[in-house]
């Protein structure tokens, strides 16, 4: 398996996706530490992420812009840091008026929409927009050539699938073509349209109320200047994910459910044709074939090294658990490389603390960017 | 449809009751991804049917994670019996929007007339937070004793699978923001008692499901006030779940240490392995100690489970622990 380094060699933008609780943000950021620290120039945009780790990273009181970490930082935790390392916080709701103001034909049709309450509530809370913009603020840092590479967290999606469809869905919505014509005042297109779409905004209207129809319909009236503007962009931002110089990196988690959501996200990658890097999978207990013990008389020996024949007890226990994980990790990610065909998974191991800090994403970085056999003679303490 | 297991009269023994919790109509279970919250509300149901009460677990989030703790097949827009005094439902957007027209239409044809039309459906898909409101809809109706589908059965208790946190409160928040919205019609006046539901404690319980570890627990405290400034929910319980025994004292370690930098093999494999458990139980309470400073309600504690892939067997452990 090729280190994160040799993966990302030549490409500009890395994007860490996968499923909540995996530890995406995390991965993201030390990803992100380790380029810059080999000498580029990198930005991780990440969303919301924990508070410490935002903190170690100088993110706190963060608008929607790119800021760099202090270099002394990582002087601290004994990081020679030979590039640069941004990072921003991302901001979808600003991002999305940054959007409309940047494609209103003028101010008063970009108030009517920023001002509109569905506006208000679609930035804010449709699902889908969190990612949409968090391409869009990815597009626009890489339209401004300020980075050598960029590191997208994504956002925690229910379904990985969602952040893939995500441009595709908040643009079908805005488009709202067909609708527009129905939403005209005067109703003269409504009857053009014939009696069952009639009926349908009728019954639609008895439903929601007058009211909030008329948002919807002063909604996609304010919006229908932008419409064409906002669908170039996707269309854009679309083929940079499909560019060669991107690569997905799926993250996952070495149980059965996050393993699974893994190997569907990749297959949809696959069928999106979108550049497919590797999976990293965090909190590993491994390897098994290393800890594998001499069988019954481990307790025995233990008894005899320890002279507690209660504590070499406890310590066998624990060991037989850590070993039954283990090797359900090992499995799992057998079947993972299988269904992926692919030798690149990279093992992270489950470490003994949990990592917010720039010490923390160091030590993940000793295996994120070492080659696979000197990962393994890390892990079994050889190293 | 194959119940996987039946309910022993011995597994009534030893159970303590929850009385504030599971005495509730319905219980929300919410929490970060990947917390383990799906096993926990099944745990909750487990426990809930084993003391007699007819309970159903619903999924909203359609990934059916409840019916693969059962092995069973997908259950879809069905109440569909997983045990003994226990059933299964996973909601799906749609099929509630399908459901909640036919209730407000009453007439089939003119249903499906309308589900014909792109323009409904359209402009469904385009109303912020409709899909949202008709899953919690469904719920609300699940939970009446007065079922409004036909020969719908009577539940004691109705345990939700919320989605993830970030989802989450979004989710909870649905009613009250949608009846911002729509200022005046029949859905007003439905979004606000759908609020009145989430927020009535006598009737409604939430519970959120966490880990012992740094960002869970800090995303954990940041829900449960979200939950009550924004949406006005008191958290009634907070499970830490995943925690490991503490199998060894701190002398035990060090000594373990010594142990492990003077041998070979599998002595130092399992001594290695011990130094390890014992600094993730140190790290473990240390957060479980901050998660009680930083939160209201109280904190139970839920035991890591030393299984490879957590299914019935895990659930019905944890159904134990939950008292």
């Amino acid at each position: 398996m090729p280190a994160v380094d040799e993966i990302l060699e030549g490409k500009d933008i890395c994007i860490c996706a996968g499923s909540g609780g995996v530890g995406k943000t995390t991965t993201s950021a030390a990803i992100a530490a380790g380029m810059a620290a080999r000498g580029l120039r990198v930005c991780v945009l990440t969303i919301d992420p924990a508070k410490r780790l935002a903190d170690s990273l100088g993110l706190r009181e963060l608008g929607n812009e790119a800021s760099r970490v202090d270099p002394e930082l990582f002087e601290q935790h004994g990081i020679e840091m030979k590039g640069e390392l941004w990072a921003m916080m991302l901001d979808a709701k600003a991002t999305f008026d940054e959007l409309v103001a940047r494609q209103a034909p003028g101010e008063e049709s970009r108030d009517r929409v920023l001002n509109n309450r569905i506006y208000q509530q679609i930035s804010n809370a449709l699902a889908g927009s969190q990612e949409y913009m968090a391409m869009e603020k990815l597009f626009e840092l890489h339209t401004s050539g300020r980075f050598d590479l960029l590191v997208l967290d994504t956002p925690p999606t229910r379904n990985a699938l969602d952040f893939l469809d995500a441009p595709k869905r908040l643009t079908q919505f805005i488009e709202g073509r067909s609708l527009r014509v129905f939403m005209k005042p005067t109703g003269l297109a409504a009857k053009v349209a014939g009696r069952g779409a009639s009926v349908a905004l009728s019954v639609f209207k008895r439903i929601v109320g007058f009211d909030l129809l008329a948002d919807l319909a002063e909604f996609f009236n304010a919006f229908s200047g932008m419409v064409d503007g906002f669908q170039a962009r996707a269309k854009r931002v679309n083929s940079l994910l499909a560019d060669p110089h991107t690569c997905f990196l799926v993250v996952c988690g070495p149980q059965g459910e996050p393993i699974d959501e893994a190997v569907y996200f990749h297959r949809k990658l696959v069928e999106a044709k979108l550049p497919f890097g590797g999976v990293i999978v965090n909190k590993v207990h491994y390897p098994a074939e290393h800890l594998r013990g001499d069988g019954a008389d481990l307790e025995g020996a233990l008894g005899e090294k320890l002279g507690d024949e209660d504590l070499a007890g406890r310590v066998a226990e624990n060991f037989a658990g850590y070993q039954a994980l283990a090797e359900r990790d090992a499995r799992n990610i057998e079947h993972l490389a299988k269904e992926l065909r692919t030798k690149g998974v990279i093992r992270v191991p489950y470490l003994d603390e949990d990592v917010h800090d720039l010490g923390g994403l160091a030590e993940i970085n000793r295996y994120l960017f070492a080659s696979s056999e000197r990962r393994i003679e890390i892990a079994a303490g050889r190293a | 449809m194959t119940a996987r297991f039946s309910c022993h009269s011995s597994k009534l023994l030893g159970i303590t009751p929850i009385p504030e919790l599971l005495d509730k109509r319905l219980v929300f279970v919410t929490g970060k991804g990947g917390v383990g919250k799906t096993t926990v509300a099944v745990a909750l149901g487990l426990h809930a049917a084993e003391e007699g009460k007819r309970t159903i677990v619903c999924e909203v989030s359609s990934q059916e994670n409840a019916s693969r703790i059962f092995d069973h097949t997908e259950v879809g827009f069905h109440e569909v019996e997983m045990a003994e005094n226990l059933w299964s439902i996973s909601i799906d957007p749609d099929e509630s929007m399908r459901e909640y027209v036919l209730l407000q239409l009453k007439v089939r044809a003119m249903r499906d007339m309308l589900f014909r039309s792109r323009i409904f459906s359209y402009l469904a898909a385009a109303t912020p937070g409709l899909k949202e409101l008709v899953t919690i809809g469904k719920i609300w109706e699940l939970a009446q004793f007065d079922r409004k589908v036909k020969s719908g059965r009577k539940y004691d208790l109705v345990i939700v699978d919320a989605p993830a946190t970030g989802h989450g409160i979004g989710f909870l928040q649905t009613p009250r923001t949608f009846a911002a919205i729509a200022r005046v019609g029949p859905i007003h006046s439905q979004a606000q008692q759908l609020d009145r539901l989430i927020t009535d404690q006598e009737h409604t319980g939430t519970a959120i499901v966490a880990l012992p570890e740094e960002m869970p627990v800090n995303e954990t405290a940041a829900l449960e006030s979200e939950l009550r400034r924004e949406v006005g929910v008191a958290v009634d319980r907070i499970y830490l779940n995943g925690l490991y025994p503490e199998r060894f004292s701190k002398e035990e370690a060090e000594r373990l240490a010594e142990l492990a930098d003077g041998e070979n093999g599998s002595v130092r494999a399992a001594a290695r392995a011990a130094v390890s458990e014992h600094g993730r139980a140190r790290s473990q309470r240390a957060q479980l100690a901050r998660l009680r400073r930083r939160v209201e309600a109280p904190v139970k504690t839920l035991p890591f489970l030393f299984e490879p892939e957590l299914g019935v067997e895990a659930a019905h452990t944890l159904a134990k622990r939950l008292g």
